[in-house]
Order: structure tokens, then sequence, then C-alpha cells
């Protein structure tokens, strides 16, 4: 490998230098049917799972063909959807916030050309390449986060988890037969940078062991000030260790008032919590973003914890499917799983779902606590 | 042959669903290939290390990537994720392996062209992997080493004409929703918004001057596609305040079953005859809709536009045309003091360039949480901490009833000296003559 420059003067970094431009006007990157109506679209279509129409005031249309996608892509399989883009699209295509991809054409005839050759391509591996579906009362492709691939604080895999959730549910991804939509979101931390608290279903990554602590280290790699402050508990104080017959400064952690969320990891990389036993998944459900019918709502702990079962975490896919399953059969058309579990409570909700109700599942954490825990006389046997 | 056994990972190949480990090993059988013959910056073998170091993962259950080291490209301190494996010796192709995040254009609208670009100058810089997108919206491409930071940023701005984007405690990458590019519900041009906002504040998003992460994201509609209320420290979610835009003929088309309801998001299931009365007017929150001899009449002025109403009968009902925004300010997720959802600050204001109204609400939020915020406190939590009340104060904003869900439920309410007359302070000799010890 000999190394090739860019242009760049390592010795004068501000020669040429361009900075503060953003991002590339998105005017260039609209089809021209798209350029041509934007702001007069009249109503829309699905036509069939995965396949729109939006019809224009001025009579045009356009087909959109929906496709799920990794998220986690190489540039090869970049340049297969380039590839396709190019071929009946006119050179463009994009992505929806939920990590699939939109392709767009202005005849129904070229749309299920299209469709048919996208289904046709699979990886050597024998999965589809771009499976189409993730429309209207289905379930869409799932947003998560980095997970094993390439995170440093995760309480289980992004990657593979999802790719297992999905397989059991790729019917209704290929489908529309769910009472409303169902998101289904993945954060492998609780950092949540896939900010799952208003999901329908959320999975969630979360240890369960306090920070193991690096005291040779620990005050050379961190500032104990700043580890200190990061816990929310304040479960962390400074403190005289004696390590290796050395006196060093480092600190305690009051074990039992640990809630196992990273933070202090995240301050300070001699704070390491992560456990083959201690981590594994929390489940989530009937959270929204939505404001239709009902106000946007927190998702709610329904499973405190199944463990890591690599490669596919069969105890997580299948309680979501049956939580899925239960949900399907006995909502009413446009309620949110959320607005069923709420309309029906929550014990029957834990019956119907045949999951257990555990202390763990009882809010313990602060003033909002208070406002989860039963106020009224109405429940039901 | 592959350059490590990867038994766990294989099984993630089979299923219908897109196998990212078939993706990577496609990418890694494409370097070993190298057809092209690609110099590569960084370890040829990068692909098949990242199987490894995942695979390793699958076996002990635990991460092997370290905490990022400070890396960047010079004046930015955001954009650029340092990474390192702790497992050096067993798989080198990794051992530096930095997040770089690309600001993606607005509704992620890509030219073929552009994204063949991005795909050469990261086959040649990177690892050839990439996430398509983040979370917050940026293209992300993981794995890279120091040297090629520089090298890759300015390619990136002299042959590409693009951006990095955000990371640590500055504004992050802001996002939007599709809007009025292809979506009949949008009430304002998010991706116009959005671009606009990201362009003018390039300063904070690449160079960290925040207590803490800071988010922008744009929902056309009240359905949030981009889940802005519930992410983003600030949200600006399109609505609009005059009447629903009614078709009475297409209302008796819905009625008659010409049109299939919410646009056939349904049509997997037979849920058996559309009635306007069980599925539109019921469910309405407000109730304030109903028939009247075969017409839909709407009160519009008890609407709350939860958007149930359009999302079911798309062709008959379209949102008004004095459309604006509301902002909400203060999501997040728990970490740490538990997730909070957007609260509403600005009922309403119009979307109008060059935007400096809505400028002025960012602006005097940033002044306050600047000034008052602690070291990693979200906007959220400050609002929290100092009260709803102050953050009126300083965005100058008078209260009203629609900024609350209900009136406070404790009467503990920290007047003011200002507002009580005669003010605090008080002679106790005064008091004692009528009051005995």
């Amino acid at each position: 490998m000999a190394f090739i420059s860019s242009g760049y003067n390592p010795d004068k970094p501000m020669e040429d230098r361009i900075t503060d431009i953003g991002p590339r006007h998105f005017d260039e990157f609209y089809p021209p049917v798209i350029k041509a109506n934007k702001g007069k679209w009249l109503y829309h279509d699905i036509l069939e799972p995965g396949v729109l129409v939006h019809v224009a005031e001025s009579g045009d249309e356009v087909y959109t063909v929906r496709a799920a996608g990794a998220r986690l892509m190489s540039v090869t399989h970049i340049r297969e959807i380039c590839e396709i883009a190019d071929k009946y699209c006119g050179g463009f295509v994009r992505w929806t916030t939920r990590n699939n991809i939109e392709f767009m054409t202005t005849t129904k005839e070229s749309a299920y050309a299209l469709k048919a050759d996208m289904e046709s391509r699979k990886f050597d591996g024998g999965s589809f390449k771009f499976p189409v579906g993730g429309t209207g009362s289905g379930i869409t492709n799932i947003v998560h986060t980095q997970g094993w691939i390439h995170c440093h604080t995760p309480a289980t895999d992004a990657s593979g988890p999802v790719k297992a959730t999905m397989d059991v549910l790729f019917d209704e991804f290929k489908n529309m037969r769910m009472p409303a939509h169902v998101r289904v979101s993945l954060a492998c931390c609780l950092n949540m940078c896939g900010a799952v608290h208003c999901s329908d279903i959320a999975i969630l990554g979360f240890h369960r062991k306090p920070p193991i602590l690096d005291h040779e280290y620990l005050d050379k790699m961190c500032e104990i000030p700043l580890a200190v402050a990061a816990c929310p508990t304040a479960a962390i104080r400074p403190s005289k260790v004696e390590y290796d017959g050395k006196t060093v400064n480092s600190v305690a952690v009051k074990q039992e008032r640990c809630m196992f969320c990273g933070n202090c990891y995240t301050m300070c990389p001699s704070m390491p919590l992560a456990d083959d036993e201690g981590d594994g998944i929390v489940l989530m459900v009937g959270g929204k973003v939505s404001n239709r019918i009902s106000r946007p709502t927190f998702s709610k702990v329904v499973v405190a914890f199944i463990p890591n079962e690599t490669p596919r975490w069969p105890t997580t896919t299948s309680t979501i499917k049956r939580i899925v399953d239960v949900y399907a059969a006995n909502a009413n058309k446009y309620e949110r799983l959320g607005e069923w579990a709420e309309r029906i409570g929550w014990e029957r909700f834990f019956e119907k779902c045949e999951l257990e109700f555990t202390h763990h599942l009882i809010d313990d954490f602060r003033d909002p606590a208070y406002y989860t825990w039963r106020h009224t006389s109405q429940f039901k046997f | 042959m592959a350059k490590h056994a990867t038994p766990l990972l294989d099984q993630l190949e089979s299923g219908p669903w897109p196998s990212f480990v078939s993706d990577i090993k496609q990418e890694a059988a494409s370097r070993a290939k190298n057809v092209k013959g690609v110099d590569y910056q960084v370890p040829a073998d990068a692909c098949d290390d990242v199987l490894g170091i995942m695979e390793l993962s699958y076996v002990h259950k635990r991460t092997h990537w370290k905490h990022g080291g400070i890396v960047g490209v010079f004046g930015y301190g955001g954009g650029v994720i340092g990474r390192y494996c702790d497992q050096p010796e067993m798989f080198p192709g990794v051992a530096h392996f930095h997040t770089i995040r690309v600001n993606q254009p607005g509704g992620k609208f890509y030219s073929t062209a552009y994204l063949n670009q991005l795909c050469d100058l990261w086959e040649l810089r990177g690892s050839g992997l990439t996430n398509m997108h983040g979370s917050t919206g940026d293209i992300v491409f993981i794995g890279t080493t120091t040297p090629q930071l520089e090298e890759f940023f300015y390619e990136l701005t002299h042959k590409i004409g693009q951006d990095l984007g955000g990371s640590g405690s500055n504004l992050r990458t802001p996002s939007d929703c599709i809007g009025e590019a292809r979506c009949e519900y949008a009430c304002y041009d998010t991706q116009a918004l959005c671009y606009a906002m990201t362009q003018d504040y390039q300063d904070e998003l690449h160079r960290p001057a925040f207590p803490y992460k800071f988010k922008f994201k744009f929902d056309g509609c009240p359905n949030c596609c981009v889940a802005s209320i519930a992410r983003s420290d600030m949200s600006f979610i399109g609505t609009w305040r005059d009447d629903i835009r009614i078709d009475q003929e297409a209302v008796k088309a819905y009625i008659g079953g010409e049109f299939k309801p919410n646009a056939g998001a349904h049509a997997g299931r037979d849920w058996g005859k559309f009635d306007i009365q069980k599925e539109v007017i019921d469910l309405c929150p407000t109730k304030c809709m109903w028939m009247d001899g075969g017409k839909l009449v709407i009160d519009n002025r008890e609407c709350t536009r939860c958007m149930h109403c359009i999302n079911v009968m798309p062709r008959a009902l379209r949102i008004g045309e004095d459309k604006g925004l509301s902002i909400l300010v203060g999501a997040k997720a728990p970490i740490l003091d538990g997730a909070q959802m957007g609260s509403l600050l600005v009922p309403f204001i119009k979307v109008e360039e060059p935007y400096d109204e809505i400028k002025e609400v960012i602006e005097n939020i940033w002044d306050w949480w600047m000034e008052e915020g602690k070291n990693r406190e979200r906007l959220g939590e400050l609002i929290k901490r100092q009260g709803f009340q102050k953050m009126l104060e300083v965005t100058g904003i008078d209260p009203m009833p629609q900024h609350v869900q209900e009136p406070r439920h404790n009467p503990y309410i920290f007047w003011r000296e200002d507002e009580v007359p005669g003010g605090w302070q008080r002679d106790i000799k005064e008091f004692r003559k009528y009051h005995q010890r």
C-alpha cells in the first residue's frame, strides 16, 4: 500500500481548506417528477405492500417501490442500489428514516418491473438483498444502533438481533394485516442512540452488573470527578484503594445503588460493565411518536430481561412474535399496540401475551414512578 | 477462503431478511479480489477482521471495541469518532477503525453519481462499510485510520462538495421527513428549513461549545415520521390553523367503497366494509366531526389536528392552507434522568424565509442553555431543573393554556417578589406589635 495524497498538505492545513459547507443541496437530488410537483401532491395510495403511488395536482404520478436495507451496508451493495436506480429511476434513489430504500419511477409498468428485479436479487448466503414491503399497517424495518459491530458500550448486538427479529416478522413486512402499523426499534444500550423509548416494540440492551473497577489504571485513564458526577444515583465516590502494595486514587461504587446505566463507563473506560451473563435484552412495548388519535407515549417495560442468546436470540424473537400475534388477533382497526393495551388494561395484556409480571416492572425511578401506579379501585380480575 | 471462521455469524446468513453478514462477506471478497486494482489506504482485509472480531463478540457476548480517542480533522470538534479494538494483534485490520459522519442531504434523496463518488472515496480510504443511515440521520462511514482522516475530508470537500456531520457536545446533524417533496400532509418545506438551519448553524455543528448534544428534527405534520417529538431537543412539527379542506364527493366515494381507506394501508386483511362513523368520526379525539345529511361536517375550532381523519381519507380531506409549525422542546432518551417527550413551547409560527422568527426562538434557548446548562445536561433536563416558567422568561413567550396538559397539581407556586403587593421586606417589630412571641 502506497500512501495516496488527496492534495492535503499537513504542513499547511489551512491551505485551500474548505470547511462549513454543509450537506449538498437537496434540490440536486430530486428526481424530475419530485422537483416538478414538490408541495403539490394531492394524495397517495398503497397499491400493494411496498408499492405506492403519489398523485400530484398536475396529474403527474410517481410510483415508489420500497425495499428493506440492513442499514449496515457495503459500498458494493450501495453500488448495486445505484445500478438499479440507473436502470429504472433515472439515477435517483432515497432512503427512509427507517432504513428502507425507495426507488421512484413514473410508470406503473416500470415500478412492477423494478419490483420483480429487486425481489430476484439474493445474497450468496440466501437472504433477499431487497425485499419489497414495509408499508401501511404492517411491520416495517427496524431502526437500530451499532451494537458489537462498532460500539464500545453495548449490552447486546444490534444487527444480529435485528436480522433475527425481522426474519421472524418477515411475513408482516410483506403484508399489511396488522390493526395499525407496528414500529420496532432496537438500542443496544441505555444511551439509546436508536431512541427506542417511543416504539410499539422496543428491544433494548441492558447491563445487570455494576462496573468492574480497574484500580491500577483508573486514575490514569479517567478524570475521577467526571466519573463521580456521571452517576445519576450518586453511587460513585472518590476513594483511596490499596492496589499491589500501593495506595492509588480510584473510586468506590455502592453497588446496590447502581442502575446499570453505564454512564460512568462513558466517562471512564476503567469502569467496564459488559458481562456475558449480566448483559441482555429488555423488551418494551406500547410507545408511539405519532399524534394520531392519542398523544405520543413512551414504551413500557414488559420483559425485564432476556439473555443474549447468540447468534439468533430465539427467546427475544419468539416473545416479540407472540406479542405481535396477540395484538393482531385482538386489537381494533387503527389501534396501536399501546392503545390496545391501555384499552384492555395492562393486567389483561400480560395475561393475553402470557408474560410474567415481576417486581422489576413496577417503576421505582424518581417522580414519574408514582404516576404509573394504580390510583383507582378500577382494575380487572 | 475466509480469513476467520465465523460459525456463529454464518447462522445469520439464512432466513429471508437481508443479511449484514453476507454483505460484509461480499465486501471482504471484493477487497480480496480487487478487480479494479484499488490501492486500499486502510488494510485490505479490514472487512475480514470486522467479521472476526464480531464473531469473537458472539462467543464472548461482549463488545471488543474501546472508547474513542480524540481524533478528528483540523478545526472541527465533531464528525469523527475515534474507535480502536481491544484485540489489535488478532485483528490488525481493524486495530484503528474510526467512524466518520457525513451530513446526509435533505430527505435522504441521492443521485447515483453522488453515491458512487462517496463509494469510491470510502473504498479507497476506508473499510467500504457504511450505515445508511445512522440513527440521527448521517451517512456513517465505519472504519478508517487516523492518517486517512484529513485525506478523506479534503477529497470529500474538494471533490464531492460535501461536509461532515455532528458528534459530541454540539448541534447534531439535523434531519427531516420527506415533506413536501412527496407527501401531501406536509405543512411546510421540511427540507428547505432543515437545510437553512444546517447552513446557518455550521459553527455550532462543527465546533462543540454546548453543554451536551443538541438535536433538531423537522417533521412536516403531526404524524411525526422522523420522531422529532421523542428524539429532538427542538422539534419542528408542521401544523395549520384554518380549516381542513373537504371534498364531499370523495367522502362519498370512501363511504361507497370506491376508495380504500387509509390509502390502502389495511388491504392485507378483510376488515369489512368501510364505516365512516366507526372508523373516523368515533375515533376523533375531540369528537369534532359528524355527518349531516350525507355531508361530513368538521367543527374546525375544536379540532386538535391529530391527522387521523386525514390519514384515513387522504383523497377527501386535506390539511388547511394557513400552514406553519409548532415548536416542542426538550425531548430525549432516558439517559440520565428518564425519557422526556417534547414539550410545546411555540404553538404556531409561520415558516417564511429567512426564518428569523424561528431562529430567534432557537438562539434564545441556546443562550439560556449555554449559560445555565451543566456539563452533559440536555435541554429537557434544564427545563425540568429551572422550570418551564424560566424557559418562557428567556424566550419572551407568554404563558398560555396550550403549554400544559393540565394545570399544576400543587399550589407550591414560586411567587416572585414583584408579584406580591408590598414586597417581601417586612419589619418584625411592626409584626410583633400585633402578635406576641
